[in-house]
């Protein structure tokens, strides 16, 4: 391995010099700014100090945690239900079979499609007047359900947009998984007698664990940066029913003007998206490898 | 035996139906988009399940006759296409560093992208409105661009790197003593090796790049406006219009469609890179 001391920086230093401006001290304002109160217009010379207010106010505020408990619901349904479904449709459907890449194929477009149309289409769908949801239950004789408009079916309508757009991704990436299952070892498993039930649970899924928990937190990390189909979707409504954190944050920020506060509340919010990174680096590293070598 | 049950025809049939359904279940939304952009309010305001109805361009008409389109459609190609070659650029230079190159700091650089990945939108939002203000870069195409650029990078650097480590070192070290400077070996030698890790990368920049809504909220005016952005203001306190934003939706949707017809297998590459062996 080549070492110098300024040659690397070439390399890495553009990338690193610009995720640090536009990122890294974007995040240390945010803490900075929930030290202040700050109205959006006035020059930041004017910004008063506040000290701890801002976040004593936060952590006060029951709104704060409503949205906080709102997102941890979210994200534990939506990645519990998206983690059983994918895993349980890539066990039944695994195996070869000819035009595998054609469905796949289908099967990524929910991810790849802009977010706000994911939102538009179920609002769409959900719509209480002319959703198809409701043509279909009134085809069955039902009344019209105002699903948008109703705190427990609009929470569900979330979770199922979510899962719609990405049940397919712990699909594909257990299929994946279980397309590297070696062989001779479900054969040996066969050969001593192993059922159906048994083959799966205690040799497939044990094999393929470590992909399912790097799934798991992927997804994860990623429920909590939901917010442009819930946006779009119900805007946090009906109440604060589907107000999930980064929304309660960008309406203080942008409807409600206190960037001091939004920010005391992106403090809460990065606390425990670091927590779940933490966890997830250390289950799964790809620097790791090399440092075992 | 289990190999023999598979292919049972009538199992064989079982499979096809599921994968089919849930084909279904993936594409219905995104039809019902295109769908609901070809009919007129009146159609759309019409309860009941009506899959037959005369198609009209007259949304299509609407929202490409609105004279600002034009500026909203080149504002989102070149916030995509900037922010992809920008971060492809960088992206490469930084990963083919970090595998190559043992040295002071390297996985606090490693460690510290890899966390930026997980930053939540939102959470950015609020800091860089306030410091690109006062910079002068609010309603600026390259202040989103810069924006676009740094939060991808973390996933291109990822990406490249797992592709550059398969690259065997070997080859380099035979191409720079051939003479070969170090441009023309990445040039050269390596680049051709990583084209597919480059294409996934480059996909998934462009899509968040091009689909992005809320940064670009926040950061943009009538002037930079891009696509997505346009499509929310046809939400109003009055209701939606349903005919034209689903227009211009799947107007949105086309570039990302096209690129999962022709490019599926990079994307999943992508998609699953790091957590399954290919």
């Amino acid at each position: 391995m080549r070492t110098s001391s300024w040659v690397p920086l070439l390399y890495v230093g553009p990338a690193v010099a610009l995720m640090a401006v536009a990122c890294l001290y974007p995040l240390l304002s945010a803490l900075q700014l929930g030290f202040y109160d700050w109205s959006m217009g006035t020059p930041w010379g004017e910004a008063k100090w506040v000290g701890l207010d801002a976040f004593v106010a936060a952590f006060s505020d029951e709104a704060v945690w409503r949205s906080l408990k709102t997102t941890l619901m979210f994200a534990a349904v939506c990645v519990v239900s998206e983690m059983m479904l994918g895993i349980a449709l890539a066990l039944a459907l695994e195996g070869q079979v000819r035009g595998m890449a054609f469905f796949r194929t289908l099967f990524i477009l929910p991810m790849m499609i802009a977010p706000i149309a994911v939102g538009l289409v179920w609002r769409y769908l959900f719509d209480a007047q002319f959703g198809l949801l409701n043509a279909i239950i009134g085809l069955a004789g039902a009344a019209p359900v105002g699903w948008l408009a109703q705190e427990g079916t609009a929470f569900a309508a979330i979770i199922i947009a979510d899962i719609w757009q990405w049940t397919p991704f712990v699909f594909i990436m257990m299929i994946a998984a279980l397309a590297n299952v070696d062989g001779a070892v479900l054969e040996a498993a066969r050969v001593d007698g192993a059922n159906w039930w048994q083959s799966t649970f205690l040799v497939k899924l044990p094999m393929i664990a470590n992909v399912i928990v790097i799934t798991l937190l992927m997804r994860l990390v990623d429920a909590f940066r939901v917010l442009e189909v819930i946006y779009i979707l119900t805007f946090g409504g009906p109440g604060d029913s589907t107000e999930i954190l980064s929304l309660h944050i960008y309406k203080t920020a942008f409807v409600g003007q206190r960037l001091g506060s939004a920010a005391a509340i992106s403090v809460l919010l990065l606390v425990v998206v670091a927590l779940l990174s933490w966890f997830a680096l250390r289950l799964s590293n790809p620097l790791k490898e090399e440092e075992r070598s | 035996m289990s190999l023999d049950i598979k292919r049972h025809p009538a199992l064989v049939t079982a499979h096809y139906s599921a994968l089919i359904f849930l084909a279904l279940v993936c594409v219905a939304p995104i039809a019902v988009m295109f769908a609901t952009s070809l009919k007129l309010q009146t159609q759309i305001f019409n309860t009941g399940v009506n899959f037959f109805f005369t198609p009209t361009l007259q949304n299509y008409r609407e929202v490409l006759g609105e004279g600002s389109f034009t500026r909203y459609l080149t504002n989102s190609l070149i916030v995509g296409v900037a922010s992809t070659v920008i971060t492809l650029v960088l992206g490469c230079m930084a990963a083919y560093g970090l595998a190559r190159f043992r040295f002071f700091g390297r996985k606090t650089v490693a460690y510290t992208s890899l966390l930026l990945r997980t930053v939540p939108l939102a959470v950015l939002a609020v800091p860089v409105f306030m410091i690109w203000g006062q910079a002068g870069m609010i309603n600026s195409l390259w202040g989103l661009i810069l924006l676009y650029v740094a939060v991808n990078l973390p996933f291109a650097i990822w990406l490249l790197y797992g592709f550059i480590l398969q690259v065997p070192i070997e080859l380099e070290e035979a191409a720079s003593i051939d003479g070969c400077g170090p441009i023309k070996v990445f040039w050269k030698v390596v680049l051709p090796l990583i084209k597919p890790g480059i294409a996934a990368a480059s996909i998934f920049t462009f899509r968040i790049a091009w689909n992005e809504f809320i940064l670009a909220l926040v950061l943009t005016d009538r002037a930079t406006r891009t696509l997505p952005v346009a499509a929310s203001l046809y939400i109003t306190d009055i209701g939606v219009d349903w005919g034209k934003i689903m227009a211009l939706g799947s107007l949105i949707a086309i570039p990302p469609l096209i690129f999962t017809f022709i490019a599926a297998r990079q994307i999943i590459t992508g998609l699953t890179a790091g957590a399954v062996k290919g």
